[in-house]
């Protein structure tokens, strides 16, 4: 990466148009700490590119002063995967929603994880359908009652997480626009992964759903109900760092660090799959008695696969290399001729 | 040794039909290769069924591949065949009504026991080699299974391997019958079976078997010679439609500069053009094997932003899945190209088999105001230029290009005096320059003479901008919603496409006269029968001429005048009455239909009937 001659700032990445989500919509602080983050990054400004499809979220694209493409519903991470493969120094962002990457393009979504194109994905989770006014998400808690469902929702929810994990993801973290340093730290960490980078990040619609998520970016409980993974440290929550999370064998266990030592709880280790395939089931409806905290923050890290940019563009330099540039007259002329005089 | 008469001939039609496990593809090809070689002009059909393995020894197992060849030009692959290889009953029954009368049979007679009859639905009784039901024909049977397995005896094959040999034996014997140098194929099967000697020799020695067959016995009474055909001077290869619309695109690649992105997922009978693509990524071909057609055309949709020649293919269902990714195109006015090999349909409906429906999904299947450009290639050679055009339009344009072929072209063959790359016209790309601090603020949507606006690529400096599928401002490219915005930028996407009308060859007539009785117009893959048809009624004395279009969106901007000098136009398609609609609709010309809607092309004959109905 070559020093940029002018330092550039979140104001060189605001574009001339008007903002027109919601007042007190979620959206505007992932807008603000993308826009904090980037210029961090001592890259120019026209080689960002971001995608979205369809939804709330997938405005962000006009709001931002780089290139951008607001496609179709469910599609951003088709065209994103496409871009990418054809154009590998850029560095190319993904917005969606819950229902754009999760419902309409939860096949391409799958797909691109497995691919692995080095691209970032910013998943704005709000729980439900805003721009469509209101009905349940695929990520809606089963139950709920919206426009479409006047006698609750019949499906069970996604896990954003866990599905990711499943379709080998090669980064998987959350956060929550409410915390804006965390949701910087995790942005920013998610740029530099090589491979597709998969940030759920917990978004308030105030308007069609507000407060779902109060209770993990709220003072009086967040401490109690969030857990905050850290590579290497302990697995300590709780309103007083209090408690933590041990593992006997396979099962977490909740314990009292004033009965139990730190020293004999749960690890976190980004790298390490079967636990953060555990971690991602710390889901539970936090009404639940003895319900786990949801964790937030890094759950997994591979940086052992190759990025699909990397495999397409090696297969054609390789063909270059072993067959010589193409020779077109050859090509059209094939094997066999004849001559008619 | 048996002297045999040699006869000339100016023209035949062979078929080989057989059981799809039976290899009549692999033998139709190679006598295609060596006849091509030979110099005479000829037109192929292949013709086989939608399943792999279709169950063995039925009727809907049937495989055909039909070759016509000649020593004057052949457009067709031929209406009726002059010889008819059967490699069992249910072969014999489902292509019998297509051998002319007195026509040769030469029959595999292993393939007509008890147990092939009771799969063809053929009562013993009524066995036709054990009745007369084919006394109009010159039968001539030969167990091949017997001799096949005879003269591999010793190969130290199992008989299931032996048997698969059995069409070379049919091969070496057709080639004795008409002159044909065997040494093509012994290339070919060197080369194809060159980890495995004993099949090797197995085959080599069947195909030898099947030549010393004739040359040994007293049926064949003929040999037959069908001089070179007498073509337009100049260097000729064999080429099928699917391979050169391929070619076509590479070609339009080079010639632009950019490296080609196709966006695709396999689909019948589209698939060969991904096969092929792929083998070329030395000439920077990306190809992406997506998970969905969706998928595949919004990937090439971001190779496009990203600055690519953006191809994506497939055949109508998979164009149906595609349809609001091309409306997305349309509004982002990138260049991209939609290749469509036509297939019959609707939904899955008959995959293997041509049809020419898609005319009017071409045209309007999409939500909104959504013109594209559409181009159809008209014979298998003719591919290459046409998704040649397609890529030159959709990138000097910034417009999507709809480019139709179908699975008769796709899979058809014929020889083809191929161009150079020099002789291809230039394709000319731009993309928008950097910009500095003060310069004047880039305008997405400026346009050009053509209406096109500049295409600027991520990584440039200074050209920061945001498109999308919402309306836009003409010229700043911003979101707008405003009432007269909307209506003027509709009819400027229109008449963007109207405009490439000016950047196509004015429309020809094929053959006849410039005015007359009638003319027939037609449109893609009929050229052939079309051509054929209207060769025949002028040698009848009938006052027709023949015009085929190529560009079909927007039709060349004389062809309102050529239609006028016609008393009568009738439009021939292989569909309900698609482009007729259209010509109806844009000329107001009491255009008359003929329409075929088999799965299957139209015939000469056929044609010829049709307009001596309309003009007795």
């Amino acid at each position: 990466m070559t020093d940029l001659a002018e330092k550039l700032t979140a104001k060189d990445f605001s574009s001339d148009q008007e903002v027109r989500w919601c007042p007190g919509c979620g959206d505007y602080s992932i807008l603000k700490q993308v826009q904090t983050v980037l210029p961090e990054l001592n890259r120019p400004r026209e080689e960002f590119v971001f995608i979205s499809g369809i939804g709330c979220s997938s405005r962000f694209p006009y709001y931002m002063d780089t290139f951008g493409m607001h496609s179709i519903h469910g599609r951003a991470t088709a065209v994103a995967t496409g871009l990418k493969s054809t154009r590998p120094e850029l560095s190319v962002w993904i917005i969606t929603g819950d229902g754009d990457a999760l419902s309409i393009g939860g096949n391409h979504f799958i797909h691109l994880l497995r691919r692995n194109p080095d691209v970032n994905v910013l998943l704005f989770n709000n729980q439900i359908y805003g721009l469509t006014k209101g009905q349940y998400s695929p990520t809606s808690e089963q139950g709920k009652v919206t426009k479409s469902t006047p006698m609750g929702s019949l499906d069970y929810p996604f896990n954003p997480i866990a599905l990711s994990l499943g379709a080998d993801a090669t980064f998987v973290a959350r956060s929550m626009d409410r915390d804006p340093k965390h949701l910087q730290m995790v942005i920013k960490r998610g740029y530099e992964h090589a491979g597709t980078s998969l940030v759920e990040i917990y978004q308030n619609c105030n308007v069609f759903n507000d407060g779902a998520f109060e209770i993990f970016t709220e003072k009086g409980s967040k401490k109690l109900e969030t857990i905050m993974l850290e590579n290497g440290k302990p697995l300590v929550f709780g309103e007083n760092n209090d408690k933590g999370i041990k593992l006997d064998g396979f099962k977490p266990i909740i314990v009292d660090l004033n009965d139990a030592s730190v020293n004999d709880l749960w690890i976190h280790d980004e790298e390490d799959l079967v636990k953060a395939t555990i971690l991602s089931r710390f889901y539970d409806d936090p009404s639940i008695e003895g319900h786990f905290p949801r964790p937030f923050g890094i759950f997994y890290v591979n940086n052992k696969k190759e990025t699909f940019d990397n495999l397409f563009n090696a297969q054609i330099a390789y063909a270059k290399e072993t067959f010589g540039k193409g020779d077109l007259d050859k090509l059209i002329a094939g094997k066999e001729t004849w001559v008619v005089n | 040794m048996t002297a045999h008469i040699d006869k000339e001939v100016e023209s035949v039609v062979i078929r080989f039909a057989g059981d799809s496990g039976d290899g009549m593809q692999l033998t139709g090809t190679q006598f295609t290769n060596s006849t091509a070689l030979f110099g005479n002009d000829l037109a192929t059909f292949p013709d086989f069924p939608a399943e792999i393995r279709a169950p063995l020894g039925t009727l809907a197992g049937v495989s055909g591949f039909q070759i016509h060849f000649g020593s004057t030009r052949v457009y067709t692959p031929g209406d009726q065949c002059d010889v008819l290889v059967v490699m069992n009953v249910a072969a014999l029954k489902v292509n019998l009504n297509g051998l002319k009368k007195g026509g040769v049979i030469i029959v595999n007679t292993d393939g007509f026991d008890a147990k092939n009859l009771r799969l063809a639905n053929v009562p013993e009784a009524d066995n036709p080699l054990k009745n007369d039901s084919l006394s109009e024909y010159d039968v001539k049977t030969i167990d091949v299974t017997k001799i096949t397995r005879t003269a591999l005896a010793d190969s130290g094959l199992g008989t299931k391997e032996i048997d698969r040999c059995k069409n070379m034996f049919v091969l070496g014997l057709i080639y004795w019958m008409y002159h044909r140098e065997m040494d093509n194929t012994i290339d070919f099967i060197k080369a194809k079976f060159k980890k495995n000697e004993a099949v090797m020799n197995a085959n080599i020695k069947t195909l030898t078997a099947g030549w010393n067959y004739g040359e040994t016995t007293e049926m064949f009474a003929n040999r037959f010679n069908v001089a070179k055909a007498k073509m337009d001077p100049g260097v000729y290869r064999g080429i099928m439609g699917n391979q050169a619309a391929t070619y076509g695109l590479i070609a339009a690649a080079v010639k632009s500069g950019l490296p080609l992105f196709y966006g695709t997922y396999p689909i019948t009978p589209a698939s060969d053009i991904l096969h092929e693509l792929s083998k070329y990524k030395n000439f920077d071909i990306k190809t992406f094997q997506a998970e969905d057609e969706i998928a595949g055309i919004c990937a090439a949709i971001g190779a496009s932003f990203g600055g690519s020649l953006a191809v994506t293919g497939s055949s109508g269902p998979g164009i149906a899945l595609k349809t609001e990714a091309i409306g997305l195109a349309t509004m982002l006015e990138l260049p991209l190209v939609v290749v469509n090999v036509q297939r019959a349909g609707p939904s899955t409906g008959l995959p293997t088999k041509t049809e020419q429906a898609d005319l009017l999904q071409s045209f309007y299947g999409r939500n909104g105001e959504c013109p594209v450009v559409i181009l159809a290639a008209q014979s298998p050679a003719d591919c290459f230029i046409m998704a040649y055009e397609a890529c030159r339009i959709a990138l000097e344009h910034m417009i999507p290009v709809f480019f139709l072929s179908d699975g008769y072209i796709a899979n058809g063959a014929e020889p083809w005096k191929f161009p150079t790359a020099a002789e291809l016209p230039a394709i000319t790309v731009a993309f928008a320059e950097a910009r500095n601090k003060g310069d004047e603020p880039f305008m997405p949507y400026l346009r050009d003479e053509k209406l096109g606006r500049p295409w600027a690529v991520p990584g440039t400096k200074g050209l920061e901008h945001r498109i999308g599928g919402l309306e836009k401002q003409n010229i700043t490219g911003n979101i707008s919603y405003d009432a007269m915005n909307h209506e003027n930028m509709v009819k400027l996407r229109q008449e963007k496409v109207d405009r490439v009308a000016n950047y196509i060859p004015a429309q020809a007539i094929d053959n006849g006269p410039e005015e007359g009785d009638l003319l027939i117009l037609g449109w893609g893959g009929t050229y052939g029968a079309l051509k054929t048809a209207t060769l025949q009624l002028r040698g009848m004395g009938y006052n027709v001429s023949h015009a085929h279009l190529r560009y079909l969106n927007p039709f060349p901007s004389n062809l309102a005048e050529l239609l006028g000098k016609f008393k009568k136009v009738v439009i021939p398609e292989l569909n309900n009455g698609q482009l007729v609609k259209i010509i109806r609709d844009k000329y107001f010309i009491d255009a008359i239909p003929y329409n075929k809607i088999q799965g299957q092309p139209f015939m000469a004959a056929e044609v010829v009937a049709k307009i001596k109905e309309i003009l007795d």
